[in-house]
């Protein structure tokens, strides 16, 4: 119990750690979002100084660094981020409407991430086929290499402008899901695909494989039925960083495949300096984060019993270093 | 603008490119069909791909192409341009006085304009309108600099008002053609200016109405049933040919060219100079048109180092070869500077006689000003380096090759300059503060006025001059009269006065560059360059 209170004070400290340094951060860029709304393309502002000093009264960027980070921050307390400088939108609204497409496009790339990831690595270990297996494993490294941008085209030129068979923009269908979900499924296939593959073959070198081999099981029960089960242990640990990936990658695929989601709006605002829409992406996705990772742990004890059996206070990181 | 979207990293992006478009070279080449002649037909739906996503679709309010593309479908003007000579002519507006000293302007509207909510446009309406712009105050972008002397509206009947300025604002009239200065309905203003950038609340009379927004995926805009007050200048008259347009949001060129070229989109805006061989073969056609307004140019600062000198500034004019530049980093469809202004510009002069590549006069001139060349080939004089940066941003794509040429060029007369990419709001506050040797930028203004709100010492003043210097004379004369002849001699002179002091140094002219498909017909400009598309039709199902 206390390893939950101790885990949730963690997550907390996170999340106002991922407030703050969003907020210093983009306070310390030059210039501010209000000057970035009110100037035109050709770097000038047509208004004059008072009517500056307006707008920048309305979204209280004028009020000294120390009160505008403690009225963001009790606003946020109570789910308030306030509103969008660039879209004048509801920020934590505008962040929101724009998950489900992210969601889909994540969700569905995790899925084809793990098939395909733990299938090259199961099959690449279990082949007996030296070929196959050099063939498989060397697969991961390659789609660690090749940047998703780049990926994101080519599929676009070859599966849609080429073959005409699936749309190059829109989020609307799953039609629209394909491609997208393939590009960003490829890194995150691949880390899933070395650890689970290296794992698996550290677990294979290990003496109770030996043991029930020599009870007489057959190759098949050892590899999915022990070796798999063990070594699928380190893999779920990267989740939380396959999550992180996922969230980073979708500003790549979201811009390459013209789809709405968090990613497109993350970079938009990044770049005008729209803290209200940063601080309320950054706070959400150290949320995802730290909840992800709290479900990992929680899931150690099921695939492997002997860890329940360890007193609670056991964490994730002294564990790996045991 | 924002949304100016990932142009920073285009060099590296071509590079990546290269495979793709290798692989799509051998297929696409046949373009997808072709075009269909014929007179044009009622119906369909226009799929427009743009380039960045509108943060906010009032046009009273925005600054960006993208949203004033959008916005201009939706609403009408009280007088509209020729994009072809200049003119102000009629439009919500039959017909219109201006006092002497262009303080007053009095507009007799047509009296059969209604909004999309059934409420008459009349003179009620265009006084909401206006003071609804005014009370933006630096919300409205470019309205805030058309109205900056507005001190309000006169209903004098139901079909006639009168506008009053507490200064010479001859730019008005033209000001009064742009959907910067279109008019809402009065019901528009009972929403707050944030929620009318979503569309809510978005009432206009134009020859479309909004439909939905959907942020960084599309804007979908309706044919408004029983429109019959369209602009005299417009190819035909009575309702819009399309039933819908879509403007889809597609930030990446690439992916821009290839949905046009596989038949995804119909239309697409923002052409980029590597991809515009693509639409010059059979079953596409390109609308090309160059922007008015200030033209892109090195804006010198002359407090700063060496561009105080005089002779300095006008050798960097000589030493660059403006047709080099357009050849070579652009395309044919971009045209070197010939002057200050844009051609498209009413009252442009042509000064290219004076803006001629003369890199051995330009030698001439650093020699005769006791510029020795040091040790590097960057010429000096007493101890101090003949340098100056330049910054910008890269809100058009090609900006970092340009002055990537531009700096060879320079340093062939033993000139340095120093290019500094950096953010548009970086940019503003230096822009501001007045902390720059050069400026890089262009504006988009099809009247000539646009001169006296960046040169002139009692506007933007990007030169840094002292008052009362003759150019602001000129600058004010242009401001006061809307007669031709009087005006045009004032910006005759004033564009004389910025070229051969090298205030600002010309290069070349931003021009939009469109594609259409085999099946989309007549997208048009209107005076600014953006986009009209009221006569625009699709053929096909």
């Amino acid at each position: 119990m206390t390893a939950v209170i101790r885990r949730l004070a963690q997550a907390i400290v996170v999340l106002w750690a991922a407030f703050t340094l969003s907020f210093v951060i983009l306070y310390l860029l030059p210039g501010d979002a209000v000057l970035t709304k009110l100037g035109s393309a050709d770097g000038g502002i047509n208004a004059s100084p008072e009517q500056i000093a307006q707008v920048r009264a309305e979204y209280g960027v004028d009020d000294p660094v120390l009160v505008q980070y403690g009225k963001r921050l009790w606003a946020a307390l109570h789910g308030d981020f306030g509103r969008s400088i660039a879209t004048g939108d509801d920020a934590t609204h505008q962040v929101l409407s724009a998950l489900p497409p992210t969601l889909a496009v994540s969700g569905f790339a995790l899925v084809l991430a793990v098939v395909f990831g733990g299938g090259i690595a199961v099959l690449g270990t279990y082949t007996r086929a030296r070929w196959l297996s050099h063939l498989l494993l060397s697969l991961p490294p390659l789609g660690i290499s090749l940047p998703s941008f780049w990926v994101g085209l080519l599929l676009i030129q070859v599966f849609s402008f080429q073959l005409g068979l699936l749309p190059a923009l829109g989020s609307t269908g799953f039609a629209s899901l394909v491609l997208p979900s393939v590009t960003l499924a490829l890194p995150t296939g691949a880390i899933i695909g070395q650890v689970l593959a290296k794992s698996l073959r550290t677990q294979l070198a290990q003496p109770y494989v030996e043991i029930v081999r020599a009870k007489g099981a057959s190759r098949r029960r050892v590899h999915f039925g022990h070796a798999l089960r063990n070594a699928a242990l380190p893999a779920l640990t990267l989740v939380g960083v396959v999550a992180g990936n996922l969230l980073a990658g979708s500003v790549i695929t979201e811009t390459v495949f013209s789809r709405d989601g968090v990613g497109r709006v993350t970079a938009a605002a990044v770049s005008v300096q729209d803290i209200p829409v940063v601080q309320a992406v950054i706070v959400l996705a150290a949320f995802f984060f730290v909840t992800l990772n709290l479900v990992v742990d929680l899931l150690y004890p099921v695939l492997d019993p002997r860890l329940a059996r360890v007193p609670g206070e056991l964490t994730r990181r002294e564990r790996s270093h045991a | 603008m924002f949304g100016h979207g990932p142009s920073h990293p285009a060099r590296t992006t071509a590079l990546a490119l290269a495979l793709p478009l290798l692989l799509a070279a051998c297929s696409s080449a046949g373009g997808t069909g072709t075009t269909e002649a014929g007179p044009p037909r009622s119906g369909g739906t226009l799929r427009l791909g743009i380039s960045s996503n509108p943060d906010c679709l009032d046009p009273q309010q925005v600054g960006t192409n993208a949203a004033l593309n959008v916005g201009r479908q939706l609403t009408d003007s009280l007088t509209d341009q020729d994009p072809t000579t200049g003119q102000i002519t009629p439009w919500l507006a039959e017909r219109w006085e201006v006092n002497a000293d262009s303080t007053s302007f009095t507009f007799h509207l047509r009296t059969d304009a209604t909004f999309s909510d059934g409420s008459p446009v009349d003179a009620n309406a265009v006084k909401t309108s206006f003071d609804g712009i005014k009370a933006l105050g630096a919300k409205s972008l470019l309205g805030s600099s058309y109205l900056a002397a507005y001190q309000g509206s006169t209903v004098l009947d139901a079909s006639t008002v009168r506008i009053d300025f507490s200064a010479p604002s001859a730019q008005f009239l033209q000001a009064s053609s742009t959907m910067s200065l279109s008019v809402l309905a009065p019901a528009a203003y009972q929403r707050t200016a944030e929620q009318r950038c979503q569309g809510e609340g978005l009432i206009g009379s134009g020859p479309f109405v909004f439909s939905s927004f959907k942020p960084n995926q599309e804007i979908v805009l309706t044919k408004r049933t029983g429109y019959h007050w369209g602009s005299p200048l417009w190819q035909h008259q009575g309702e819009a040919y399309l039933d819908r347009i879509d403007f889809k949001v597609v930030p990446e060129p690439a992916v821009r060219t290839g949905s046009l070229v596989s038949g995804q989109l119909d239309a697409i805006t923002d052409v980029q100079p590597v991809d515009e061989p693509q639409f010059t073969t059979a079953g596409f056609t390109e609308p090309v048109r160059p922007n008015p307004g200030i033209v892109f140019n090195l804006h010198a600062n002359t407090t700063r180092g060496v561009l105080a000198d005089e002779a300095v500034r006008q050798a960097v004019s000589k030493g660059i070869n403006r047709a080099e530049v357009t050849s070579t980093v652009l395309t044919p469809n971009y045209k070197p500077a010939t002057s200050i202004l844009g051609s498209a510009t009413p009252l442009h002069t042509d000064l290219s006689a004076q803006l001629a590549y003369d890199p051995a006069g330009a030698t001439a001139l650093l020699e005769a000003d006791g510029w020795v060349a040091g040790p590097d080939g960057i010429r000096v004089k007493a101890g101090q380096r003949l340098t100056a940066s330049v910054i910008f941003s890269s809100v058009f794509n090609q900006n970092q090759s340009v002055l990537e040429l531009i700096q060879q060029q320079l340093r062939r007369i033993g000139f340095d300059l120093r290019i500094e990419l950096h953010t548009n709001t970086e940019n503003t506050q230096r822009q501001q503060s007045g902390d720059y040797d050069f400026l890089w930028y262009n504006v988009t203004r099809s009247d000539p006025d646009i001169l006296r709100q960046h040169f002139s010492t009692k506007a933007g003043n990007r030169s840094r001059l002292t008052p009362g210097n003759p150019l602001d004379e000129v600058l004010d004369q242009q401001a006061a009269t809307v007669a031709e002849d009087v005006r045009g001699l004032a910006v005759d002179q004033a564009q004389r006065l910025i070229v051969e002091h090298a205030y600002a140094i010309p290069v070349f002219e931003l021009t939009q560059v469109h594609a259409l498909g085999p099946n989309a017909h007549d997208i048009g400009f209107e005076a600014s360059s953006r986009l009209r598309l009221f006569d625009a039709w699709v053929s096909g199902s």
